[in-house]
């Protein structure tokens, strides 16, 4: 098993070390190995936010600093044991993750990134405003061991060593559960894994919250370990800036990369630092900041992921496209389109809805409605609206008047992970696919919505892989499918949180001929397995073939709505797609 | 305190805010020049100030300026001439590091190569830090002008309570950055490099289908963004000493600047700057010196909450 190998490496790793650390006997090696283990536990406090959801923080400093100052002050002022003030520490530290979020994780990108550099820095000016510009921790010589006072430096390895490998357990459970999938879902496409059902801003709070936790008690420790709090040494740029570098130099996203990285940079850095910084100042920067340039330039990922694709690489997924489903289906479906029964039970009712940017009216006074089983095909030129009506009925926008009634229930302003909960379920026009993930955990991100349980979640996405028909492909990763394939991929994940009305955003898009054929073999397979099906299209074509209905939009407005074979024949139709000559000539 | 010596004060606090509010303008739009057509995080530009401070200073000291140009206007020439010359340190710099993980070769990485540009620009400023400390020494240093202990006085009005102070030294530099801003927006705005800039930060794909170099266009960029905020240190540098680890104090200021006036408008980074310097000088008002910085912190966190496109952004999102 996988499991059972990546858990025994932790232990490996954890037990080389400490046999390794035992055999260290000077003072400032031992140091040295605690400190390698204190910057890949933050390095792994910044990757369990950044490196999964890939919001990247400048700002972790904050967490690290108020840890350190938790404890420093706790046993200045309070006589308060770091056995007792470092957790207290990793608490306070969750505590300022949440504060941090809740406003900073309005921002996207380059944003965040920046308003996270500012937090460490107010706090920075405050510490020393307040008068804390040196906070030594006191000698206790009377219980040393009670107040984490060892004369063994080697002790400090050890207790490190046990938060380092609690650190990784925990990262590594958060990778392999929802937590995490629904964490990377967001660093693809926060919009895509918002419409998927994941409540992203609650996944990203715990994110910071545990983050902050780690960050705060490592903070704390560092605190003990160094015996003197400084504003600089705990808040400074560096302390975040290290625990990024750890984390990128090593890999991002992966519990191993901090730790790489923590073990190859701390040693040299401080190695330089002792031999060469006295001899000539300055020297030691120049070189270690020579060495992490010319890694960053061979291994711009990370090196465990460099060296993974290198040495590990998985064979990639069979180059040879599976044979096609059943061609006579597929022929059958495109010659003539067999009559479907719809029921008239409607499910979705559009009720004159709009929605304008400043004065551009993108959707005005659009109403219609969906009945149960029923495919409908929006059409219209581009610009004409189509994505707007699905951002409108999915929640990514809110509409400025006009009702949307799911089962009779108006569901405007709701967000869009609640309406995914509710059975609105959609796709997207540019395809997002998580490239490192398999086809199957691809698609779990989706179904997490709909299941109680990991286990049914694994079930409901593999019925899902089943009905698209890409089961002989779940096992590959999904950077090597095709666009018919990553297409399907998409439809399955949207239906593994058991939607009951998917919204498809031009599906059939930059696909072959052929291919388009079995896409919508697919799609009426669905939809007679009684899914409710809304597609946009801007070409009319391969559609008329598929939908039971059509709505035309123009300028945001419904031009017509009706039958296929009505709706081909209208000149207005006619005329919006190819001009007014043409518009006249079908008018006689 | 009476009402005239607080008019004072607020006056007086006022002009410092616009007169360094110029510099930090003029470092940002040097920022924001890079930012906007590569979009990326450039973590040694407070580093490449630094040495354009030095720049100026062995410009002003060993190539004879001062001889040439007296020591009342040779600094400003010798901040001028440094603009140049790290063009050409900024362009050669793209060229051999900052290209191999930016542009076009970066499009399949993991975050589009983000992660590396930041380590690799980390390490860039860790090599000139700590390259200027063997190379300057770690004393401070400043370029002497006896322009900066004399002052033009505005006033007195209400009677003769109130005047306010004009340093020359800060005065001429923020002329001097006024004069560079505008030629600036002039080239972005009308040149045919101007407009391959803006292509390119547009769209660098469809800039590449029009013949349009854009490497060529990001390392013009990153040279001109380099140029123009060294000018800004060998100003600065007239009136405040420095030391080889003086760009971490502006490498922020630089960045909230950029924030502040909307990513990718280089006008509105010289705006951002402006609000950064008068913001640090009006909160001494009110505030002790060591909670400058945090004023502008939280000024900084308010308005991207309250405007996250900035002053003058655009908010650009497709589904």
């Amino acid at each position: 098993m996988r499991q059972d190998r990546s858990l025994l490496a932790i232990l490996v790793f954890a037990v080389v070390y400490a046999a390794l650390s035992l055999t260290v006997t000077n003072s400032y090696y031992q140091l040295m190995m605690t400190l390698v283990l204190v910057w890949a536990t933050m390095g792994l406090s910044w990757n369990l936010l950044s490196g999964y959801t890939g919001l990247v923080s400048f700002g972790h400093a904050a967490f690290f600093g108020l840890g350190a100052y938790t404890v420093a002050l706790a046993q200045n002022y309070f006589g308060l044991s770091p056995w007792i003030s470092i957790p207290i520490a990793a608490v306070l530290g969750g505590i300022a993750g949440l504060v941090v979020g809740l406003p900073t994780f309005r921002l996207r990108g380059h944003y965040f990134a920046l308003a996270m550099l500012a937090y460490p820095l107010a706090l920075l000016y405050v510490f020393e405003w307040l008068g804390y510009q040196e906070v030594s921790l006191p000698m206790e010589r009377v219980h040393p061991a009670a107040y984490m006072q060892f004369s063994d430096g080697r002790i400090y390895t050890f207790i490190a060593l046990v938060i380092l490998v609690l650190v990784m357990l925990v990262t590594r459970r958060v990778e392999r559960s929802r937590f995490g999938l629904a964490l990377m879902a967001i660093k693809q496409n926060e919009a895509a894994a918002d419409a998927a059902g994941i409540d992203t801003l609650g996944w990203k709070l715990r994110a910071i919250a545990l983050s902050g936790m780690i960050a705060g008690g490592i903070g704390g420790f560092y605190a003990v370990v160094l015996l003197v709090v400084t504003p600089i040494a705990v808040f400074g740029m560096l302390v975040s800036a290290q625990a990024l570098t750890v984390a990128m130099f090593g890999g991002v996203g992966t519990v191993w990369g901090p730790v790489i990285g923590a073990l190859i940079l701390i040693p040299v850095s401080e190695t330089l630092h002792a031999e060469l910084g006295a001899w000539v100042p300055g020297i030691q920067g120049v070189i270690y900041g020579c060495a992490i340039i010319a890694v960053m330039i061979a291994a711009p990922e990370g090196l465990f992921w460099t060296l993974r694709d290198r040495f590990f690489k998985r064979a990639p997924a069979a180059a040879a496209e599976a044979p096609p489903p059943s061609p006579e289906n597929v022929v059958a479906w495109s010659a003539q389109r067999p009559r479907r029964t719809v029921g008239d039970e409607v499910i979705l009712d559009v009720k004159g809805l709009s929605k304008s940017f400043g004065g551009l009216k993108a959707v005005q006074d659009v109403s219609f409605q969906v009945r149960k089983g029923m495919i409908l095909g929006i059409i219209g030129p581009n610009g004409a609206g189509k994505t707007t009506v699905f951002n409108l009925l999915n929640g990514f926008l809110v509409p400025d008047t006009g009702e949307v009634l799911l089962n009779g229930r108006n569901i405007v302003g709701r967000k869009p992970h609640q309406l995914c909960a509710m059975g609105m379920g959609r796709t997207f026009q540019i395809m997002r696919p998580f490239q490192r993930m398999t086809v199957a955990d691809n698609v779990l991100v989706g179904a997490f919505v709909k299941a109680a349980t990991d286990e049914e979640a694994r079930r409901l996405a593999a019925d899902a892989i089943r009905r698209v028909g890409l089961a002989d492909h779940a096992d590959e990763i999904a950077g090597g499918l095709a666009t018919r394939q990553l297409r399907l991929m998409e439809i399955a994940r949207a239906l593994a949180g058991q939607p009951e009305i998917l919204l498809l955003d031009e599906t059939l898009a930059g696909l072959g001929h052929g291919e388009v054929d079995d896409v919508i073999a697919v799609i009426r397979r669905l939809a007679d397995e009684g899914t409710t099906i809304v597609i946009i299209e801007h070409t009319m074509q391969a559609m008329v073939r598929l939908v039971d209905h059509f709505l035309v939009l123009d300028h945001g407005a419904v031009l017509v709505d009706g039958e296929p074979e009505a709706v081909t024949r209208d000149p207005q139709v006619v005329e919006a797609y190819l001009g007014k000559k043409w518009g006249a000539y079908a008018h006689n | 305190m009476t009402a005239p010596q607080i008019i004072e004060n607020i006056l007086q606090a006022l002009v410092a805010g616009v007169l360094v509010g110029s510099l930090y303008g003029l470092m940002c739009v040097g920022l924001a020049l890079i930012f906007g057509v590569m979009r990326v995080i450039n973590f040694a530009h407070g580093d490449f100030m630094m040495l354009g401070m030095y720049a100026a200073y062995y410009i002003f000291t060993a190539l004879g300026i001062h001889v040439l140009f007296g020591n009342g206007f040779g600094p400003y020439v010798a901040a001028v001439l440094a603009g140049p010359l790290l063009f050409v340190v900024g362009y050669g710099i793209h060229r051999a590091l900052i290209s191999q993980v930016t542009g076009t070769r970066t499009l399949g990485l993991d975050g589009e190569g983000h992660y590396a540009q930041l380590v690799l620009t980390l390490g860039i400023a860790l090599i000139l830090q700590n390259g200027a400390l063997i190379a300057f020494g770690s004393m401070p240093v400043s370029i002497r002008t006896p322009l900066s202990i004399s002052a033009w006085e505005l006033g007195p009005f209400w009677g003769d309570f109130v005047s306010v102070f004009i340093n020359k030294s800060r005065g001429i530099a923020a002329l001097i950055s006024g004069v560079v801003i505008a030629g600036i927006a002039l080239v972005i705005t009308h040149s045919r490099l101007g407009k391959a800039l803006r292509a390119s930060a547009d769209n660098p794909v469809a800039a590449t289908y029009m013949g349009i170099d854009v490497d060529r266009a990001h390392r013009v960029a990153f040279g001109l963004g380099v140029a123009i905020t060294a000018v800004a240190g060998g100003l600065l540098a007239t009136t405040y000493p420095f030391h080889p680890f003086v760009g971490l104090e502006y490498v922020i200021v630089m960045y909230a600047g950029v924030v502040l006036g909307g990513m990718g408008s280089i006008m509105g980074a010289f705006w951002g700057g402006m609000t950064i310097g008068l913001v640090q000088q009006m909160s001494t008002l009110v505030l002790p010196t060591q909670l400058q910085n945090t004023a502008i912190f939280v000024m900084f966190l308010l308005i991207v909450f309250l405007r996250p496109q900035g002053f003058f952004g655009r908010v650009v999102e497709r589904t």
